[in-house]
């Protein structure tokens, strides 16, 4: 008994220090000088958890084996594709990362719902409610990373989904309550539970537009927070409870902090698409599109006082960060003033453009947010916009049909010249017509962003 | 063990810190916040051991085994991918300071 104290204490007591660890290592994340310490210090927490808790389980030699064998697979698998996985594909990872967490919560909540052997009917709701949120950010998650994936293509939408969703989400929890209720209900109804809540995260997640996958993830990251803390409670365990609920809450802010950044409510989000609302997108966009030779292009860039680049999901997707750092290198070394203006939510997530720049070695002190940059734009000679297309239409200022209406956008269009590379004529992520594009002062250099960029380098060394 | 008001109190201490830790950060560490939250909630894999550790049938031991290979990937592959990302933050400022 002394010993088995002991033990309990030790496993306690090492929850307790991991707690600590997390809360200040997501604090040291917050800020760019500390982050790195930030994760190594939350990452010595979750070792630290987990070697404690193998070496003091109750276990049966094979269920130890069994957990080792687990912790392998899951362990390895994940440490491979993270490792290997380009810095463009992040979101993704995230959203896959995240809903192992979500299923791994379902899974807890499976054992002790299926188990039976818990008595307190409290327990068996809470155990419930965290299966229930746990399945959702599972299964939704593992939707949002086959889209961003490219896995699934289309926004699957038709008449009365919203009914139809309602109902998967009344049936689910008609069968949650009965099952707390009943105490020790069949493993049917379980299984029906859990598959309800399976389907509900599928259904809900179906609908919503690629560009509004990053609040989607953020949302389903604090759910499976949320799920965690609400297992936590069922097996007693502090340090779920507590990391669990700082990252619900933390989650939820951010995911507010990200709908804000795109003039969008998290209601919105979920409950309507883009397309749905968008009435006679773009009704207002006449005018044809002026394109460019890159000769000319080099030589107006070359010859420029200031020039504002605008990176955004193109030059992602073509990994050109590192072509257009090369390019802007040159135009500094000619005395050009360059900066790079990011748009809150360029890209696919919010900072998910930093990190790229960061990664192609930008200075930070070039990185300009949207509101220090857009007083700028009236004094650059050139705004490049490098695969950017929704964040600098300007009819978010001016044309009340337009879906995106109201979101801040970078003024590009107050720049005495644009320069747009895109892949081609068609329309952005979001299926809008942009009026910039249409501008007198617009032109267009069609090409994938990689050999654009590219191309636009020779014509600068060129230009003399 | 840890029940009823108390589990509340630490249930509302935790979502202030949450909130609070959050609160003032600067939009460049939006991803890789949310990164390190999604790394942070893999603690879930205590829980998942803990789970298989007692089950005693082999469904159960099936949905336990399934339940600690997830929580392991959440940790882990939470953990690399935040420690990339940030990674590129220090690359990115050591530069700077040397140019």
């Amino acid at each position: 008994m002394g010993t088995e104290l002991t033990a309990a204490t030790l496993t306690q007591l090492s929850y307790l220090v991991a707690a600590a660890l997390f809360i200040l290592g997501l604090k040291r994340m917050s800020s760019p000088v500390t982050a790195v310490s930030g994760v190594r210090w939350a990452g010595l927490g979750m070792l630290l958890a987990t070697l404690v808790t193998l070496a003091f389980m109750h276990a049966t030699p094979v269920n130890l084996t069994l957990v080792v064998a687990a912790i392998a697979i899951g362990g390895s698998l994940a440490w491979i594709s993270g490792k290997r996985v380009a810095m463009t594909d992040m979101p993704q990872m995230i959203a896959l990362y995240n809903g192992m967490g979500g299923g791994a919560a379902a899974a807890i909540a499976a054992v002790e719902l299926y188990g039976g052997n818990e008595t307190s009917v409290t327990h068996v709701a809470i155990a419930a409610i965290g299966g229930f949120i746990g399945s959702v950010s599972f299964s939704g998650s593992l939707i949002a990373f086959a889209k961003l994936q490219g896995l699934i293509t289309k926004s699957v939408r038709f008449g009365g989904q919203k009914l139809v969703n309602l109902a998967v989400l009344l049936a689910t929890l008609v069968t949650g309550v009965m099952i707390v209720a009943g105490l020790h209900s069949g493993p049917g109804m379980v299984s029906a539970f859990f598959a309800l809540a399976l389907l509900l995260g599928i259904a809900m997640t179906l609908p919503i537009g690629g560009a509004d996958m990053p609040v989607v993830i953020s949302l389903y990251n604090a759910l499976t927070g949320l799920a965690v803390g609400f297992e936590g409670f069922v097996l007693d365990n502090a340090a779920m409870i507590i990391a669990g609920t700082v990252v619900g809450a933390a989650g939820t802010l951010l995911t507010q902090l990200m709908a804000k950044a795109m003039n969008r409510s998290l209601g919105n989000v979920l409950f309507s698409n883009f397309g749905e609302t968008a009435g006679p997108a773009g009704a207002g966009v006449t005018g044809t599109q002026k394109a460019i030779e890159v000769s000319d292009a080099g030589v107006m860039l070359a010859f420029s006082q200031k020039v504002i680049v605008v990176p955004g999901y193109g030059m992602a997707v073509a990994q050109a960060q590192h072509k257009v750092w090369e390019l802007c290198q040159l135009l500094i070394d000619r005395g050009v003033k360059v900066r790079f203006a990011i748009h809150p939510v360029a890209g696919r997530m919010p900072g998910h453009m930093n990190v790229l720049l960061a990664e192609a070695g930008v200075p930070y002190e070039l990185i300009a947010d949207l509101d220090e940059i857009n007083a700028e734009f009236e004094t650059a000679d050139v705004a490049l916009i490098i695969g950017a297309n929704d964040v600098v239409n300007p009819d978010a200022r001016t044309n009340r049909q337009s879906p995106i209406y109201g979101m801040p956008i970078l003024n590009a269009d107050r720049a005495k010249n644009v320069i747009v590379i895109k892949r081609g004529q068609g329309q952005g992520f979001s299926g809008i017509d942009n009026a910039l594009f249409v501008l007198d002062q617009t032109r267009m250099l069609y090409g994938d962003a990689q050999s654009a960029v590219g191309h636009l380098i020779q014509a600068v060394k060129a230009a003399g | 063990m840890i029940d009823g008001v108390i589990a509340l109190y630490i249930f509302m201490l935790a979502a202030f810190t949450g909130y609070e830790v959050i609160s003032r950060v600067p939009v460049i560490l939006h991803t890789p916040l949310m990164s390190g939250s999604n790394f942070v909630h893999g603690i879930v894999l205590v829980g998942a051991m803990v789970t298989l550790g007692t089950a005693d049938n082999v469904p159960l031991r099936v949905i336990g085994f399934i339940g600690v290979v997830l929580a392991a990937g959440n940790a882990v592959g939470g953990y690399v991918v935040t420690e990339r990302m940030l990674r590129m933050f220090v690359s990115a400022g050591k530069k700077k300071a040397a140019g």
